[in-house]
Formats: structure tokens, C-alpha cells, sequence
């Protein structure tokens, strides 16, 4: 294996070791924290294979991941624990419906009129949980009992717990995490990524693009339903904000902060956006200061864009030729 | 539904569809001219309402002037601002991907949220308008409306009416027509590219704060309030076309129709009701009504 493939190998198996080990070293907050943005990643990795793989900026994403979260509180029974053997695929297929009805639509559309076609089906699932019946309103609804894995009458994984829950998250991150990178490896994926370089030459080479497309945002939907689940299951509660477009564009800055384009991008992103937000809301660094956080933030992400126009991820690579660019000049 | 309430709800459409045509006009300038997706639009429109809040009483304490005052005392600090922010952050979006752009520019919306939270606070403010146009008309036996929604309609036509003249008539028009068309071709005819964005960016900084004074006096100054505005006024570029002033004007009245009376009328269904609409339109026509240039 050459160096190029196996430093970022390496790399993301050091993450998933981290990750593993972390509830030995950490309090519940810190249990907590990671569980969320682990959660966030799941999302993120989503949207990357829409983004970054094939292309398709969809600018709705949350509506998919709420969507699921809804689900899992409305089809929990009220008095007792669903078995997630049901519960999640249920969840999750609420999600893939909803992503194959917007994705069949707004496919029809590209550019930026698809970002903005995605967003309008995403504020219609927003208001669809806010104004009616269904959705219970901006308060949300709470989940009675959290959803167990049990064979008869043993529990094998009880998601109330928060170390269980966390790594039930984290198996479900790495098995989105391989099931992802696989995908990208097939000939389905690598037709996806002919899709975002060129779709026209696609068409001429005999693909038909559509159903190419149509199948990356359902199964991409499925994938943020499968964190839109995780999340319900976390908090015991969802709301409207699931579904807004606040956290639609939170997660594009994920995967953007991250670098597009990688799988591991996503994730580093999601953690990179999770700790800024922690450093900026710090207390014991800002003082009262720090009820402005999203400033701190603003400005990072701003800068970032400037000095960092390929993510975290390039941000390797472009330190390393400003250094031989000068070790060169001063020969 | 009777005469006058019928009356009443055509004004008010009229009256938020033009608000909305004024900083929906600037965002499609923007994006049609400069290919650039500015999220922070919004941000300009509540920038707009709290220089209403906050500049009235300097306006009428120090200097000594009116409503008039304040609002020609805006549109120079808006233009102001424009284009310091077209030369500091946006001069060097032009060759990127739409994605870095959409970052950048959310990037703007938390900074000038927090920076309005540090100024001004978290709290809802009213404000005034003028004394001479606080009055309300009768209409019909029972039903009155105030004064101050057909000012603002009125201000929104003018400056339409306005941008149409700019746009149709003058060479500086002709120049922000031809670069909607086609950026290169007008680039290598010898215009200066770089002013002509900062001027497109100014002008449209200062419809989108024009609006928000304007418009301060009815819905008040509040947190987020940008943001609302901003989700509407993309699907209203979208609607219309990109680019397309046209457009822009159709698909706002359109939209302030629908929204207006479909509180009225569904008001459980009336905050779908306009995507559904733009979700419809765009499948009947994924260009949108006008594309500018065609």
C-alpha cells in the first residue's frame, strides 16, 4: 500500500481507537458530548456522499434527520419500550420515503435552484411538524420510554443507558463509516462521482443519471434517518428546530469545514464544528463574553474559508508546500 | 370574507409582496451579476430595521431632522457598508465554488447576529413611525387601515419604478444587464469589472437596509429577523428566475398574495403553502418564471 493511502488509513482507525477508548478516560459530560457528535456525523457522512460524492447540494438535509426523530417518538408505544428491531428500521424507512418523494422532484432542478427546491421540501416537512396535529407544536414532544434490543424477556442493549447508548452510536458511525466507503468503491459509486465531474459525458456513455441520482439521495435520506433515530433515542425528545434549516446549513459547514470530498472529512468536520462551539461558549475562557460564542464562530468559519479553501483536510497538504515553497525560496 | 376585509387583505399583500420585492431585488442582482449565493442578505434587512431603532432619536435629538433624515442617513451608511464588505469579503468569492460562498456568508450571519445582540440586545423593540403618517383610513362602515402600510407600498413602488429607470435607461443599467447576461463577454469589452460589483453590491445592500427601515415601524426589531426574511427572499429569487428583476416583482406580489390570505383562509397550512407553491412553479419551470438574459 503506498504512503498517499495508508496515512489516511491509519489515521481513521487512530480516531475510531480514540473514540472506543474515550468513555474509559471521560465524565458523563464528555460520554455525552461525543455520543452528539458522533450523532452529527452520521448526518454529515449523509450529506457527503449528496455533496461531495455525487455532486447534489441539498440544502434540506435536517428534514430527513428530523423526520426520523419523529417517528421514533410517534411510533413508540406510550407505557412501554419499543424493540429497536422495528422501531429503527421504521424510523429510518419514514426517513428514505421522504428523501425518495423530495429527491424525485427536485432532481428535476440543478444548480442553485436544486438548493433551493431541497430547502422549500425541507421547510414543508418543518411546518408540517410545527402546525399540526402530528407534530406537537414548537414545543416538541417527548419520548415515554426509550426503545430497547431484547430477545424474549432479556434485554440485550438498553439505549437508556449512556454508555451503551454511546457505543450503539458508535457502531452505528463506523458501520455508516465502511458501509460508505464500500459504496464508494463499487461501480455505483464510482458512478456517482462521474456524475459530479461530468454528468453530460455520463448520459453520452450510456448511464442514465437520474435513477443514479434518485438511489444516492434515498439511500443518503436512510442515513440521516438512521442518525435522526439516534438522536430521538439520545435526547428522549424532539423538536421542530430538527427539521429547520439552521441545522441544514450546520452540517454543510461540517462537511465543508471538514473538506469535501472525504469521507473522514465529515467526520473530522463534525468534530472539528462540535469543539469549536464548545471552546467558543467556554465560560472559563470568555467569561460572560461567552454568550456571544456564535461570534467566535462566525469568525473561524470565515477565516477558514479564506485560508483553508479545501477543509481541515488540505490544511495538511497546504502547510506542507508553503514550507517547501520557502525551503526552496531560500535556497 | 366581505368587501372591505377582501380590501383589506389586497393591501396588505400588496404592501408585504412589494417589501419583499425590495430586498428579494438585491439578492437576485447579486447572485445574477456576481454568481454569488449571499446568505447574509437577510442580515442587511435587519441591519436596516435597527438603524430605524437606533438612528431615529440621534437623527431627532442631535440633528435635528425627521423621518426623512434618518432614512437618507441610512442608505449612506448602508451604501457605506456594502461596499466595504464587497471589498473585504466577498472580492475574492468570485472564482469559488457556491458551497465555499454559502460557508463564508453564514459565516456573516453569526457575526452580525452576535454583533446586533452585543448593540443593541436580545430584547423586541418597537418603533415609532412618523407622526404625520401614524393615522389610519376608514374603509367600508367598520374596517380602518393605517396610514403607514400604503407609505410603505408607495416608498417600494417609487424605488421599483426607480430601479426600472436605472436599469432600462442608463448605461450603468445596460452595464448591470449585460454583465447578468454574460460576465466574460462584458469583462473583455473593457468595463471595470471590480467596480461594477462593488457598485451592484452597494446598491443592493441598501435596498435590503431601505427595506428593513421602512419596514421597521410595522413588524418591530427582533432577533432573527433576518433570517426569516431571507428564507422567503430566496424562494422569491427562485420563483422568478435568477437575476431576473422581473421575476423578482412577479414572484413577490405572488407570494404575498398566497401568504397573506392563506393565514387568512388555512391558517394551519399557511406556512407550507408558499413552498408548495415554489415546489409547483419549479416543476412546471426549473428556470424559474423569467431567467434573466433569455
Amino acid at each position: 500500500m503506498s504512503v498517499t493511502r495508508s496515512v489516511p488509513l491509519a489515521l481513521v482507525l487512530a480516531g475510531a481507537a480514540t473514540l472506543a477508548l474515550w468513555p474509559l478516560a471521560a465524565g458523563s459530560y464528555g460520554v455525552d458530548f461525543v455520543t452528539k457528535t458522533m450523532i452529527y456525523a452520521v448526518l454529515a457522512l449523509s450529506l457527503e456522499l449528496l455533496v461531495g460524492t455525487t455532486g447534489l447540494v441539498c440544502f434540506g438535509h435536517a428534514a430527513l434527520f428530523g423526520l426520523a426523530g419523529y417517528a421514533v417518538v410517534r411510533l413508540s408505544p406510550p407505557d412501554a419500550a419499543a424493540s429497536i428491531f422495528w422501531l429503527l428500521p421504521a424510523s429510518v424507512a419514514v426517513a428514505a420515503a421522504y428523501a425518495a418523494f423530495m429527491g424525485a422532484l427536485s432532481l428535476r432542478t440543478r444548480g442553485v435552484y436544486f438548493i433551493m427546491v431541497t430547502l422549500a421540501f425541507a421547510q414543508m416537512a418543518y411546518y408540517v411538524v410545527h402546525d399540526t396535529p402530528l407534530g406537537g407544536g414548537t414545543d416538541g414532544i417527548y419520548l415515554a420510554v426509550k426503545p430497547v434490543a431484547a430477545v424474549g424477556t432479556q434485554v440485550l442493549l438498553d439505549l437508556g443507558d449512556a454508555r451503551t447508548l454511546y457505543y450503539f452510536v458508535l457502531g452505528s458511525l463506523a458501520m455508516v463509516f465502511v458501509f460508505l466507503a464500500l459504496l464508494l468503491r463499487s461501480p455505483f459509486g464510482r458512478a456517482l462521482g462521474g456524475i459530479r465531474i461530468n454528468e453530460q459525458r455520463m448520459r453520452a456513455t450510456g448511464f442514465s443519471t437520474y435513477p443514479y441520482k434518485l438511489a444516492a439521495f434515498v439511500i443518503s435520506g436512510a442515513v440521516a434517518g438512521l442518525g435522526g433515530f439516534l438522536f430521538a433515542v439520545k435526547d428522549g425528545y424532539v423538536n421542530p428546530e430538527l427539521l429547520s434549516w439552521h441545522l441544514s446549513g450546520s452540517v454543510l459547514v461540517m462537511i465543508i469545514l471538514g473538506g469535501i470530498g472525504h469521507l473522514r472529512g465529515a467526520v473530522i468536520g463534525a468534530f472539528a464544528f462540535a469543539l469549536l462551539q464548545e471552546f467558543f461558549k467556554s465560560e472559563a475562557l470568555f467569561g460572560t463574553f461567552s454568550k456571544h460564542w456564535l461570534l467566535g464562530l462566525g469568525l473561524t468559519i470565515i477565516a477558514s474559508v479564506a485560508l483553508l479553501p479545501r477543509g481541515l483536510i488540505g490544511a495538511g497538504a497546504l502547510l506542507g508546500n508553503r514550507l517547501r515553497r520557502r525551503v526552496g525560496g531560500s535556497l | 370574507m366581505d368587501a372591505a376585509t377582501f380590501l383589506v387583505q389586497c393591501l396588505n399583500s400588496l404592501q408585504y409582496g412589494l417589501l419583499l420585492f425590495l430586498v428579494a431585488s438585491g439578492l437576485t442582482l447579486i447572485f445574477g451579476i456576481m454568481g454569488v449565493i449571499n446568505l447574509a442578505h437577510g442580515s442587511f434587512y435587519m441591519i436596516g430595521a435597527y438603524m430605524a431603532y437606533a438612528l431615529a432619536p440621534f437623527v431627532a435629538g442631535t440633528l435635528g431632522g425627521g423621518f426623512f433624515t434618518t432614512l437618507a442617513l441610512g442608505l449612506v451608511l448602508a451604501v457605506l457598508l456594502g461596499y466595504v464588505l464587497e471589498w473585504a469579503f466577498f472580492s475574492f468569492l468570485y472564482g469559488r465554488e457556491h458551497l465555499q460562498q454559502v460557508l463564508m456568508t453564514y459565516g456573516l450571519i453569526l457575526v452580525f447576529e452576535e454583533l446586533r445582540s452585543i448593540a443593541a440586545g436580545d430584547d423586541v423593540h418597537g418603533v415609532a413611525p412618523p407622526p404625520w403618517l401614524s393615522g389610519s383610513l376608514p374603509l367600508g362602515e367598520l374596517m380602518t387601515y393605517p396610514v403607514y402600510r400604503l407609505f410603505i407600498s408607495a416608498v417600494c413602488l417609487v424605488v421599483a419604478l426607480a430601479m426600472w429607470w436605472v436599469l432600462a435607461r442608463t448605461r450603468l443599467g445596460m452595464k448591470v444587464r449585460a454583465g447578468a447576461t454574460n460576465r466574460e463577454m462584458v469583462q473583455s469589452l473593457g468595463v471595470d469589472i471590480t467596480l461594477l460589483y462593488r457598485v451592484v453590491f452597494a446598491a443592493g445592500v441598501a435596498l435590503a437596509v431601505l427595506a428593513g427601515m421602512v419596514a421597521a415601524p410595522v413588524s418591530s426589531v427582533y432577533p432573527g429577523m433576518g433570517n426569516q426574511v431571507l428564507i422567503i427572499c430566496f424562494v422569491v429569487v427562485v420563483i422568478g428566475g435568477i437575476g431576473s428583476i422581473r421575476g423578482a416583482l412577479l414572484a413577490a406580489l405572488l407570494i404575498g398574495v398566497s401568504e397573506t390570505f392563506g393565514a387568512v383562509l388555512f391558517p394551519q397550512a399557511a406556512g407550507v403553502l408558499v413552498y408548495v407553491l415554489m415546489a409547483l412553479i419549479l416543476l412546471w419551470k426549473p428556470d424559474g418564471l423569467f431567467r434573466a438574459g433569455s
